[in-house]
């Protein structure tokens, strides 16, 4: 039996987004979001959109794959799969089960996409405005627990008790997203700077997590295309491999009412040392992070459990010359990330990874070759992905 | 009306349709707290479920536990996400464990001044607050510091 791994056999080819809007803003409708950002990618990529003959998605996206197929004039589908969990977690695992389904056979070109605008549905921020609740709710929503910071303050409040770690960790991180959103036009928070200062005067949200600490809400969409590293070698862009995927969570992450064994995690720890074994890389071979902020306080323990810095060394490694690119020891969110990119439920920062190993971020780390992708931490299923350039094969 | 930690108005907590949980909610208005254990393998076990994560067992029983616990973590939620919490301003939520079973968590509130120091670690006894004008009546389980 050969080795079973994804390792080096596909490799992202196009990736594309549409315009990113404040929630509300967005004049297309969700599905025409999507369509435009397929079309973006196909573009990118080289390749007609008949081409296509996959698709991969994640957190219940309404916008089903024979809809699109239809749209957009497809002969045959041959793949379509979600993943299952809510926020996003699934995010590098749509990537990795696009990868799989190629590396299978199942097809030969599968878009992963997102099309999320807040504002014609529901927002994420808010409570559901259900009379009665059953279930894990009733254990939560009676007593204020209702948003998904609500729901995840408490993982990140016992991890800095337990390691003593300090607000300027979360701050930091913030910062690096800010900061390199000034130099990405795409980003909403483009031209909105953020200072310490402007950080630790704005109002908490839920303690431990001031506004800054939270992702926006947004409306847009964003595709990524996958084939297969042969066929990527011949294509208009240079391909971003994929070199290992993961997807899943720890011993009963999912167990109801905050009773997670291990409670105080982004519930990667049990995942990050199966995504380095397949990719054959360490922590330390990796030039630059992207890890989704639903809120810093996940991007914190995220760090932490892929590796990158011991959790009782927080305080002096999440420092923001630390963070940003070109020249940071752990150049971090490069696009401004779902803080003050976008939060286009972390699909943005897979096609940032991608800009990276190609050579085109606008805050390009040199000679970026390997480029990890962390999805939806604190969620009960979460997932990873480790891109490389040609050089890592 | 009964005097209540959060404004009237947030979501009404009813049993799961399947009945799973019916035992507790009916304790509560007893002011009783009642956790799952396996009468099997005697493993404790919370939030609900049909089946024992220990030994895989369909036998859960319901047992009454003391009412004390020690605050595993917490947070102070400011900005409302619920009409009913409109310029209501900070309240703390608690993860509680619960020594006397097996150390599961629950979820209450921390009673007291909302802009109070939470220390983990802190021993808290649970307060049992009926909503009895509700419809249906519930009794949602709170905690003080001990």
């Amino acid at each position: 039996m050969s080795e079973r791994t994804i390792r080096g056999k596909t490799a992202i080819a196009g990736v594309g987004e549409t315009t990113y809007y404040k929630h509300g803003q967005s004049p297309d409708s969700e599905i025409v979001l999507v369509l435009k950002a397929i079309l973006a990618a196909c573009e990118d990529a080289g390749i007609s959109p008949t081409e296509i003959d996959g698709f991969t998605s994640y957190s219940n996206d309404r916008n089903e794959p024979t809809r699109l197929a239809a749209a957009l004039g497809i002969d045959e589908l041959k793949y379509s799969n979600m993943n299952w969990g809510g926020g996003g977690g699934g995010v590098a695992a749509a990537i990795g089960n696009a990868a799989s389904a190629v590396a299978c056979g199942y097809a030969d070109c599968v878009v992963a996409f997102r099309g999320l605008a807040q504002g014609q549905f529901r927002r994420f921020g808010q409570g559901a405005p259900d009379p009665t609740v059953s279930g894990d709710a009733a254990y939560m929503s009676p007593y204020g627990v209702m948003s998904p910071l609500q729901k995840y303050a408490m993982r990140a409040m016992r991890f800095m008790h337990d390691h003593s770690v300090d607000h300027s960790v979360l701050r930091a991180i913030s910062m690096a997203s800010y900061h390199h959103a000034q130099n990405n036009p795409r980003a909403v928070m483009y031209n909105r700077p953020l200072s310490a200062e402007k950080y630790d005067d704005s109002r908490w949200i839920a303690e431990p997590c001031r506004l800054f600490d939270c992702c926006q809400e947004n409306d847009g969409a964003a595709a990524c295309i996958i084939v297969s590293a042969e066929k990527a070698k011949d294509m208009k862009q240079p391909p971003a491999y994929i070199l290992g995927a993961v997807q899943g969570s720890d011993h009963r992450c999912g167990a109801p009412v905050m009773n997670a064994t291990n409670f105080p995690s982004s519930s990667f720890a049990s995942l990050a040392p199966r995504l380095y074994e397949m990719a054959q890389l360490k922590p330390q071979d990796v030039d630059v992070v992207q890890s989704y902020e639903n809120f810093t306080i996940g991007v914190m323990m995220a760090v932490v459990e892929h590796g990158f810095c011991d959790p009782e060394e927080c305080n002096e490694f999440f420092q923001i010359d630390n963070l940003v690119a070109p020249d940071g020891k752990m150049p971090l969110n490069t696009s401004g990330g779902n803080l003050a990119e976008c939060y286009m439920h972390g699909l943005g920062l897979q096609i940032e990874a991608v800009r990276q190993i190609r050579g085109q971020s606008v805050n390009q780390v040199p000679g970026a070759d390997v480029a990890i992708n962390i999805a939806g931490p604190m969620v009960h299923h979460v997932s990873s992905v480790i891109m490389g350039s040609e050089a890592t094969l | 009306m009964s005097e209540s930690y959060l404004p009237e108005g947030l979501p009404i907590p009813v049993p799961m349709g399947d009945g799973l949980d019916t035992p507790y909610w009916e304790a509560t208005r007893r002011g009783e707290l009642m956790v799952q254990k396996c009468g099997n393998c005697g493993t404790w076990q919370w939030g609900p479920e049909w089946i024992c994560h220990n030994c895989q067992s369909l036998e859960m029983t319901w047992e009454k536990v003391a009412p004390e616990g020690v605050i595993y973590s917490w947070e102070r939620p400011w900005h409302p996400v619920h009409p009913a919490l409109k310029d209501h301003g900070p309240y703390i939520v608690v993860l509680v464990e619960l020594p006397h079973a097996g150390n599961v968590r629950m979820i209450g509130n921390l009673l007291g001044d909302p802009k109070q120091d939470v220390v983990i670690g802190s021993k808290v006894t649970a307060v049992f607050e009926p909503h009895d004008d509700a419809d249906p009546p519930y009794t949602l389980v709170q905690w003080k510091v001990a």
